[in-house]
């Protein structure tokens, strides 16, 4: 297949909208879906990046944003996400009604690289997997993966039925989909990377975003595989614009460089781990890139001091990292 | 939240003097919340602020603690981050020029596990373009040794400080700064203590050591087990130790910091003595917090009829109905 493509690798300076309109706000099975308009972030966002919102409002005692992938980047200046509404936070923006304003800052985050665009039906074979509600951004990578041509297959799994998302837009975006339940309500009885394992074959890429052992599974299988994988994955963010240090993860270093502002360890003489970001290196990562063993381990302290070169400009994924070994 | 508005052509003078330091705003970013300022700068010009404070370099690189590092809490969050860092090296490299570059003034924070550590980076700072002044982090609570927080000891607090001094003295001087910890018996004896070993000024304060048990799982929250306490939920606390300390020592300059969300919570740090505040942890829920918090102090001085900051500095300690230089009025009678 063809390698896939960094156009506009560049990314686009996150804004903060203090009165963001809210359009919508739809239940959708055991979810929420709440469009707002936001103009200047649906202009720069992509498939894989997250928004972040204020809750409470100006005095409550939630101080920390809520961050959801983006759905959907609609035409005119909207941006969809799905919420499951879990706390306290999610409940309160749950419970915005259209016309409500809302602080909101995005888009945060590295998208998910997207190959070359295809003659339609020409394009690679591409495989999403989703898990709950990690599904939501799945359906903006699909329409802009449709438009580069690619055969879109979807898989989609999660505890129950009331529990699945997106199963009826995936039918209506993907030329195949299957579904799979732990409990068997719906689909294969079963996790849902038993449903597609043996598919992989036909398959050119993988994209997948869900909960952290549903990432760990998916991309071991296609490293099994010998397919490229894109992870996205959820991790707890105090501020999601790179300065709290707290959804960092461990993945392996690149070569020959020493990550600025906390990346340590990436020094090139064979340090074993980085600790990245999730927003701001991630929350896209290529699947054998993330060490899932390490995630909750405790690190070494310190390693060697030498510098590197400074900080790469921000590209997609696959530059950023070593091809799998 | 309702700001005052300015009433027109009063003309707010802003600028503070903290450590002997001019800056042209009293509101600077906090340590570890802003990182080096990259990040903030999609959101604000770095610029605009009094100081960047950054967060707290040590020797190595470091990994920190491993995830999950973050709680949050009532008004507040838990954070276990174990100073993750790109070592000083990296920092010198990239980091302070980033911030020279873009006109801001840098207080550049650093962390040690010894007095040499401690005394091996202030002397790696010595003489660094762009370095305003610096803050000697004795006190971060996440680390494996309580033994290790030297912001608990007076003794330790002072070796540590007299070791930073030593090497950013002569021609290389900086004004250096103590960060201190609020998790002690007597927050004055331990500020008179590195007063005397020479700090210039005082950080007030650092976190405050907490912890968070998951009702579900009945374990820990965070992988580190505690962590430091920040927000709102601090602040009366951060308040009380700008107070008792500015009563004790009204001549050491004071940064005080502790669950600033306003421009009126800044303005009640300054009353309480410090001479300049940092904004912390509000800038994670709102990353324009710190200007945002500039414009606000000017509208709410001018709301007052005060002219300038200097005017409301340890306010809080005057008598009851004392006028306040520049004011319209009381303070008390506007508002």
């Amino acid at each position: 297949m063809a390698e896939p493509s960094h156009e506009g690798a560049a990314k686009p300076r996150p804004v903060q909208l203090r009165e963001a309109q809210v359009l919508r706000v739809v239940r959708d099975g055991s979810y929420t879906r709440l469009a707002v308009h936001a103009p200047a972030i649906a202009a720069a966002a992509r498939p894989g990046q997250f928004v972040a919102f204020a809750v409470g409002g100006p005095a409550s005692g939630l101080l920390l944003r809520r961050a959801f992938s983006i759905a959907r980047i609609g035409p005119a200046g909207t941006i969809e996400v799905v919420v499951a509404a879990v706390g306290a936070g999610t409940r309160w923006l749950t419970a915005r009604v259209a016309g409500d304003r809302v602080d909101i800052v995005g888009p945060l985050g590295r998208p998910f690289p997207l190959p070359v665009a295809a003659e339609p039906g020409s394009g690679p074979r591409a495989l999403l997997v989703g898990g709950g509600y990690g599904a939501a951004p799945l359906f903006a990578l699909a329409a802009a993966l449709r438009k580069r041509g690619c055969h879109i297959s979807m898989a989609l799994g999660a505890a129950s039925e009331d529990r699945l998302y997106g199963t009826l837009e995936a039918r209506r975006i993907a030329d195949s989909c299957v579904f799979a339940t732990d409990d068997g309500s719906c689909g294969v009885h079963g996790r849902v990377t038993s449903a597609f394992d043996a598919a992989l074959e036909e398959i050119d890429i993988v994209y997948a975003c869900g909960p952290m052992p549903m990432l760990a599974a998916v991309a071991g299988l296609a490293r099994a595989a010998s397919v490229p994988s894109y992870v996205a994955v959820e991790e707890a963010m105090a501020c999601g614009i790179g300065v709290c240090m707290t959804c960092v993860l461990p993945v392996r270093p690149r070569r020959g460089a020493n990550g600025s502002n906390g990346t340590a360890g990436g020094d090139g003489s064979g340090t074993p781990i980085r600790m990245v970001r999730a927003c701001t290196e991630g929350p896209v990562f290529p699947g054998d890139a993330v060490q899932f063993d390490l995630i909750g381990q405790p690190l070494p302290a310190a390693f060697g001091s030498q510098p590197g070169p400074p900080p790469q400009p921000v590209s997609a994924p696959a530059t950023t990292f070593e091809a799998p070994r | 939240m309702s700001t005052p508005e300015a009433p027109p052509e009063f003309e707010i003078d802003l600028s503070t003097t903290l450590a002997g330091v001019a800056f042209p705003n009293p509101i600077f970013t906090a340590s570890g919340c802003a990182a080096a300022g990259r990040e903030l700068s999609a959101f604000f010009d770095v610029a605009d602020l009094g100081a960047i404070v950054t967060k707290s370099v040590m020797r190595e690189p470091r990994l920190g603690r491993p995830t999950p590092r973050m709680a949050e809490t009532p008004s507040g969050m838990l954070n276990s981050i174990g100073l993750q860092g790109p070592g000083i090296a990296a920092f010198l490299e990239h980091d302070l020029p980033w911030l020279t570059r873009h006109g801001a003034r840098a207080v550049v924070s650093i962390a040690g596990s010894s007095v040499d550590e401690y005394a091996e980076l202030a002397g790696r700072l010595r003489g660094a373009v762009g370095l305003t002044m610096v803050e000697v982090n004795i006190s971060c609570p996440n680390v494996a040794d309580r033994g290790q927080v030297f912001a608990c000891s007076s003794t330790a607090a002072a070796d540590v400080i007299a070791a930073v001094r030593r090497e950013l003295s002569g021609a290389a001087r900086v004004p250096v700064l103590a960060k201190l910890s609020p998790d002690v018996t007597d927050i004055v004896d331990i500020a008179r203590s590195v007063s005397a070993a020479g700090a210039d000024g005082l950080s007030l304060i650092n976190t405050l050591l907490g912890m968070v048990i998951d009702p579900h799982t009945l374990r820990p929250a965070l992988a580190g087990i505690t962590g430091g306490l920040s927000g709102p939920a601090i602040r009366p606390v951060a308040l009380r130790c700008v107070y008792q300390v500015h009563a004790a020592l009204p001549e050491m300059p004071i940064l005080g910091m502790g669950g600033v969300r306003t421009g009126a919570d800044a303005l009640t740090f300054l009353a309480a003595g410090a001479s300049a505040v940092s904004v912390g942890t509000a800038v994670f829920g709102d990353p324009g917090a710190p200007v945002r918090i500039v414009d606000e102090l000017a509208a709410e001085l001018a709301a007052r009829g005060i002219g300038s900051v200097a005017d409301v500095i340890g306010a809080a300690h005057r008598p009851a109905g004392t006028s306040i230089r520049g004011a319209v009025a009381p303070v008390g009678e506007l508002v």
